[in-house]
């Protein structure tokens, strides 16, 4: 008998990204107030990734007992955790965190662990990072903390029993790693295309088991490490130089001394 | 514990040793010609033997810290061969080496716990790796079994604890200024090119393996064989975007131009996920981040995830048809035309020019 699959998917809710972000004036950050927010799209392929364990292969079914989605930041992030419900996730946790204090990757991790532990989990699915600190360390973090495997930018998951066999992508190609759960997996653009939620789900969503938490609930207070010294547009580039055909180019190319 | 019967000189002797066993946080608010106490690790990759020549972007960031740099390699092979190199390179004063060949492939499970000693043993205030597959997945194992916070994709060292990254995939530029004790890094490639081999003469001595077992086994690896340039550390780059149409268009088109310029390969995003190049290819903010001398790139449109992997190249060129391009805001030299025509044209011309 296989072990059942607890499967923890935190989220995290960031500016859409195809929005540009704009830089605030007074360099303390980004404007994030009445900007379309989503969920971090490396996210978005987790929960995808968790449910397609328990419909695929439909022979075979993998025992997922249950699908925790959750997410730290305000309380406005709790309809992503729906959207997410509605793609087919079973309960949503949402840890109220104000938007003022965003939290670094160390204190979110340290959040998880105690969430994994409390709820029996023994494989989280996390996106490879966020679009928007672009930090790329919170399964890692957590792997270190809770002292289980990890297997990062993941493009294919396999689970056979307790054994997990994930092909990663590294620099100049691919690699396979193979563990035994609990596990943490981070996932990569080519793992799936993750599915809409439909009007339906979205509306069954809404029945399903939400709960709300805070930092205190895990013994946690927001800490940073880290202080934001400023905020800033990059150099902007100037750009715009256009050629009239080929041998334009390569003048150019001469020009600017790269040919 | 301090026994108020104790001498001032006796006081003294002990607040200075409490003070040396503090180092890291003793040294913060010094500035330029104080009293510099930063001491680094540079973690280096090797593969059977050979030193990885990106990694040694980290001895490059190290210099800008000041004082002495120690190279850190392990694996098989790397005593008789990665350490030898590594100890020529100007500016390290030691190469700590493990030769065990667990730790071959880069198993974060143990090389976590062999850093984490190599660190606390050295006591070292800053430990930089590359921001490679290899970095990326290992530091910030380290951080937590330290309870630091890493900083990742580091691209300027301002100061001892205050770094420069860029966020939102290079639309904004962070400054942050660290409170942990040990400061963890990882440095972009591009900003940090690697340190030379020259004429040093680095002792090398061999650092203590805790020898802790990996729960993750590897199994194998699917490299793609390139006699091209390194994408990541080429001086020119031909990139190429959904505007192909095909793979068998990219494969015609762009290879010829590439070797033209003896440039490396690249690609968008949506000219992997359509199947036209090999993922390993992918320049943005999903990808590699290049910045070489050229970026040449032909139907691609110009995205901002695109855009924060390419947009610190010297120079940048585009031919697109679609003059309202994005990659026109960016572009140096900007060509609007069919990339069927020009392509194959601009080939054509470069070769006769050799």
């Amino acid at each position: 008998m296989a072990t059942k699959l607890r499967i923890l998917v935190p989220i995290k809710r960031v500016i859409d990204y195809a929005v540009k972000p704009r830089v605030k004036a007074d360099k303390t950050g980004v404007e994030t107030a009445n900007v379309k927010h989503s969920i971090n799209p490396f996210d978005d392929l987790s929960v995808e990734e968790a449910i397609r364990l328990r419909e695929k292969p439909r022979e075979k079914p993998l025992p997922v007992e249950d699908i925790l989605v959750v997410s730290a930041g305000p309380p406005k992030t709790v309809e992503l955790i729906r959207l997410a419900l509605a793609m087919g996730a079973d309960r949503g946790l949402l840890v109220d965190v104000p938007e003022s204090q965003p939290l670094e990757p160390l204190t979110v991790a340290k959040l998880l662990k105690a969430v994994a532990e409390k709820e029996e989990s023994n494989l989280i699915f996390l996106g490879k990072q966020a679009i928007d600190d672009d930090a790329g360390q919170t399964g890692q973090i957590l792997a270190g903390l809770l002292n289980w495997p990890q297997a990062t930018q993941a493009s294919k998951v396999e689970i056979d029993g307790d054994n997990v066999t994930v092909t990663r992508e590294i620099d100049g190609g691919v690699e396979t790693l193979k563990a035994k759960l609990p596990m943490i997996i981070t996932t990569d653009l080519r793992l799936n295309v993750p599915r809409y939620a439909t009007l339906p789900n979205i509306m069954k969503a809404k029945k399903k088991k939400f709960e709300k938490k805070t930092l205190k609930d895990y013994g946690l207070e927001a800490f940073g490490r880290l202080k934001t010294v400023k905020v800033e547009e990059p150099q902007p580039r100037k750009g715009g130089g256009k050629v009239e055909d080929v041998d334009g180019m390569i003048g150019k190319f001469k020009e600017l001394g790269v040919l | 514990m301090l026994s108020p019967a104790r001498s001032a000189t006796a006081t003294a002797t002990v607040l200075r040793s409490l003070r040396a066993s503090q180092l890291p946080i003793r040294r913060y608010g010094l500035g330029a010609g104080g009293d510099r106490l930063a001491s680094t690790l540079a973690i280096l990759e090797q593969r059977d033997g050979k030193l990885s020549q990106a990694s040694l972007g980290a001895v490059t960031a190290g210099k800008k810290l000041g004082g002495p740099i120690h190279a850190f390699v392990a694996g098989s092979g790397s005593k008789s061969g990665a350490a030898g190199e590594a100890a020529k390179v100007d500016g390290l004063e030691k190469v700590v080496v493990v030769e065990n060949a667990a730790y071959d492939h880069g198993l974060a499970e143990n090389w976590a716990p062999l850093l984490a000693e190599t660190i606390k043993k050295g006591g070292y205030s800053h430990v930089i790796a590359s921001h490679t597959a290899f970095g990326k997945s290992v530091l910030p194992r380290v951080g937590a079994l330290l309870d630091v916070q890493p900083i990742s994709d580091v691209t300027a060292i301002e100061s001892e604890d205050t770094f420069v990254r860029p966020i939102y995939a290079g639309n904004a530029i962070l400054t942050v200024q660290s409170s942990d004790n040990t400061k963890l890094l990882t440095v972009r490639q591009t900003a940090f090119p690697p340190a030379e081999a020259g004429s040093g003469t680095a002792a090398v001595e061999d650092g203590a393996d805790p020898n802790v077992p990996s729960a993750t086994e590897w199994v194998s690896e699917n490299l793609t064989k390139s006699d091209r340039p390194d994408l990541g550390s080429a001086d020119r780059v031909v990139s190429g975007g959904r505007g192909l149409k095909s793979k068998e268009e990219f494969d015609r088109l762009i290879p010829p131009l590439a070797d033209a310029l003896g440039a490396a390969i690249g690609a968008s995003r949506a000219a992997v996920d359509s199947g036209f190049a090999d993922n390993s290819l992918q320049v943005g903010q999903t990808g590699k981040n290049v910045a070489p001398q050229l970026y040449l790139c032909a139907g691609i449109s110009g995205a901002i995830q695109h855009l924060a992997g390419m947009k610190d190249s010297k120079v940048i060129a585009a031919i697109n048809k679609d003059a309202d391009a994005p990659i026109f805001q960016v572009a140096d030299v900007g060509l609007v035309g069919d990339l069927f025509e020009k392509v194959p044209e601009l080939t054509e011309k470069l070769k006769a020019l050799k």
